[in-house]
């Protein structure tokens, strides 16, 4: 097997270069920049390994390889906690957390009590709630940073260059991991806008992600420590401007408050706007034509599902095992 | 079917767009519930930057007619311009008109509404405003030059049914010749079959399909509850009354003391 190159350093493609490197491949990572920044989908995500709570909305494969992730980013990070994910609604909004349960798996329900003990911030402020005990978070800059450090210790090869995937094929093995910037290649493949902040708040701490049902505008807050918090994401379907609308983020600072009114005095650190790439069922997809295989469409699943992308992809090339999300016809 | 604008629609059924789990889930839920109509709403965002295209192709590939909807919008100016904007991205003349004037009922501004829709219908959009069951909104939105009307069975996305049957039953009757549509607050395909055996002509819903479990399948069980409605119409059902009315005849039958 010669060396094998990977276009996209963002969550899929830096998941395939760790995953082909651990089964003996000489790995090359190509990027139109120099390191992880805003211009990546990955550095805007929530970092929520939660596939019982995608469960709700997303297809059956989604849970089922989503459930790989927590221990494949413990074991190449430190950046993982395993808390758990708690759902919770408004008194007013009580028949959306009903019907969370009835779709989702793997909780239990708590009360009034429960969730003060598991987030005594939040005490006396929800009466019931869902806890998923074994899902997970990570720091999605963090876990980049250190898959990546990782990858340049055990001899992966990092360049940058604003690459042609086909070109790259014509040479040699290639995968193209590019995510959205892949959209003119990738037939089906659209952009799903998300927005989202970062808050600091140290009057505020949790200890787990918190979503937040409401039939509109569903949110989740997710804490990342030092006071701070992610609040996301809005999903607007042919939403393609790189900017925030006032009501997206009326309504995340709305939800934020919600949750707690101490909310009302965080400082807007950061706000991220990005278009997330999918296929029409949201689920992720390998194709393969020649020397280039593309892996992409995680979604808003990206760090759920590209440690599974990148065990099928390296079983794919070393083993020329057919993936399950395999589509012949995507060119 | 009676005829909108012009156009006659295959059955009685307009479904939403919005809040599937995914595009693929929303073509099956169209496929599987053989809508007439699809209603699509334009964010003025989208509208502005020409975005959106990804998602209004698969929309227009359902093969359906397409009724552009003004969500969302609390003002006037808000849903004329949206109006406008829907019209050069969908290129059609219908509109849904939704001038909304309650943030938690959703409840239509009507005051709003009766001047969108003079200001839309005298720029010659086909108007659809959502509008209550009130008569004499009614009557201000066709002197405002609408030809089709759509009153709530109960607030967006409530699930509740039809809120308030006298006043529906005499919108009913009070309009015979106008197209009304019975727009928002369905939840199941019993209150669809029930709006068209009352008489109107069409039931738009979405949240009720979109947010269902298995969305295709509950848009086929609207699909049969819309058609049994319709069907049931038209075969003029009976008149309730108070006593008994036996089945079978009583005179002949043997005294068993």
């Amino acid at each position: 097997m010669g060396r094998i190159t990977i276009i996209g350093a963002g969550v899929a493609g830096l998941c395939a270069a760790r995953a082909l490197l651990d089964r003996g491949a000489d790995v090359r990572v190509v990027d139109r920049n120099a390191a992880l920044g805003p211009q990546a989908c990955s550095w805007w995500a929530g970092g929520m390994l939660a596939p019982f709570c995608e469960g709700e909305s997303a297809e059956e494969p989604v849970v089922r390889l989503g459930q790989e992730a927590a221990d494949w980013w413990a074991a190449k990070t430190s950046a993982v906690h395993r808390c758990g994910t708690l759902v919770i609604s408004p008194a007013r909004d009580r028949a959306d957390l009903t019907r969370f349960a009835r779709r989702t798996q793997a909780f239990r329900e708590v009360d009034v009590d429960e969730i003060s003990l598991l987030e005594p911030d939040l005490a006396g402020r929800f009466a019931k709630g869902l806890f998923f005990e074994s899902e997970a978070h990570l720091a999605p800059r963090a876990a980049l940073t250190q898959l990546r450090a990782g990858l340049v210790a055990d001899g992966a090869v990092f360049e940058v260059a604003d690459a042609n995937p086909d070109k790259f094929a014509q040479r040699g093995l290639t995968i193209d991991c590019r995510g959205f910037q892949a959209r003119d290649r990738i037939a089906n493949l659209r952009g799903v806008k998300g927005e989202m902040l970062i808050l600091s708040c140290p009057e505020v701490a949790l200890n787990r992600p918190i979503r937040m049902l409401h039939p509109r505008v569903p949110l989740y807050i997710v804490p990342r420590g030092d006071g701070l918090f992610m609040v996301g994401a809005t999903m607007i379907e042919g939403g393609h401007s790189r900017r925030i609308t006032a009501r997206s983020l009326l309504e995340m600072l709305s939800a934020a408050y919600a949750l707690h009114p101490a909310f009302g005095e965080a400082e807007v650190i950061e706000i991220g706007v990005d278009s997330r790439p999918a296929f029409p069922d949201n689920v992720p997809r390998i194709s393969r034509r020649g020397n280039l295989i593309r892996a992409n469409g995680l979604y808003r699943h990206g760090f759920l599902l590209a440690p599974a992308m990148a065990r099928m992809v390296a079983e794919l090339v070393c083993d020329d095992k057919t993936p399950e999300i395999f589509h012949e016809t995507a060119a | 079917m009676r005829d909108f604008y012009g156009t006659t629609l295959a059955n009685g059924l307009m479904l939403g767009t919005a809040q599937y789990p995914s595009p693929a889930i929303l073509a099956d839920a169209f496929a599987r519930s053989t809508a007439s109509v699809a209603t699509v709403s334009l964010r003025r965002e989208s509208g502005r930057n020409r975005g959106g295209q990804d998602f209004w192709k698969l929309v227009q590939g359902l093969g359906v007619h397409i009724l552009p909807n003004t969500a969302g919008c609390h003002s006037v100016k808000e849903a004329v311009t949206t109006a406008h904007m829907a019209r050069e991205v969908f290129d059609t003349k219908w509109i849904k008109l939704e001038v909304i004037g309650e943030e938690d009922t959703l409840q239509p501004d009507v005051f709003g509404l009766v001047e969108a829709a003079r200001i839309l219908s005298e720029d010659g959009f086909q108007v659809f405003p959502y509008t209550t069951e009130d008569l004499v909104v009614a009557d201000k939105l066709l002197q405002a030059g609408c030809e089709v009307l759509m009153p709530w069975g109960a607030p967006i996305g409530s699930g509740l049914g039809l809120n308030n049957l006298f006043g529906l039953r005499a919108m009913r009757a009070h309009f015979p010749d106008v197209p009304l549509v019975i727009d928002a607050g369905l939840g199941l395909p019993s209150q669809a079959a029930q709006a068209m055996e009352m008489g109107f002509d069409a039931v738009l819903l979405n949240t009720a399909v979109a947010k269902a479990g298995d969305p295709a399948a509950m848009a086929a069980a609207f699909a049969m509850a819309v058609s049994a409605g319709q069907l049931a119409h038209t075969a003029d059902p009976m008149e309730p009354r108070d006593m008994a009315a036996p089945s079978t005849p009583v005179i002949g039958k043997a005294f068993l003391e």
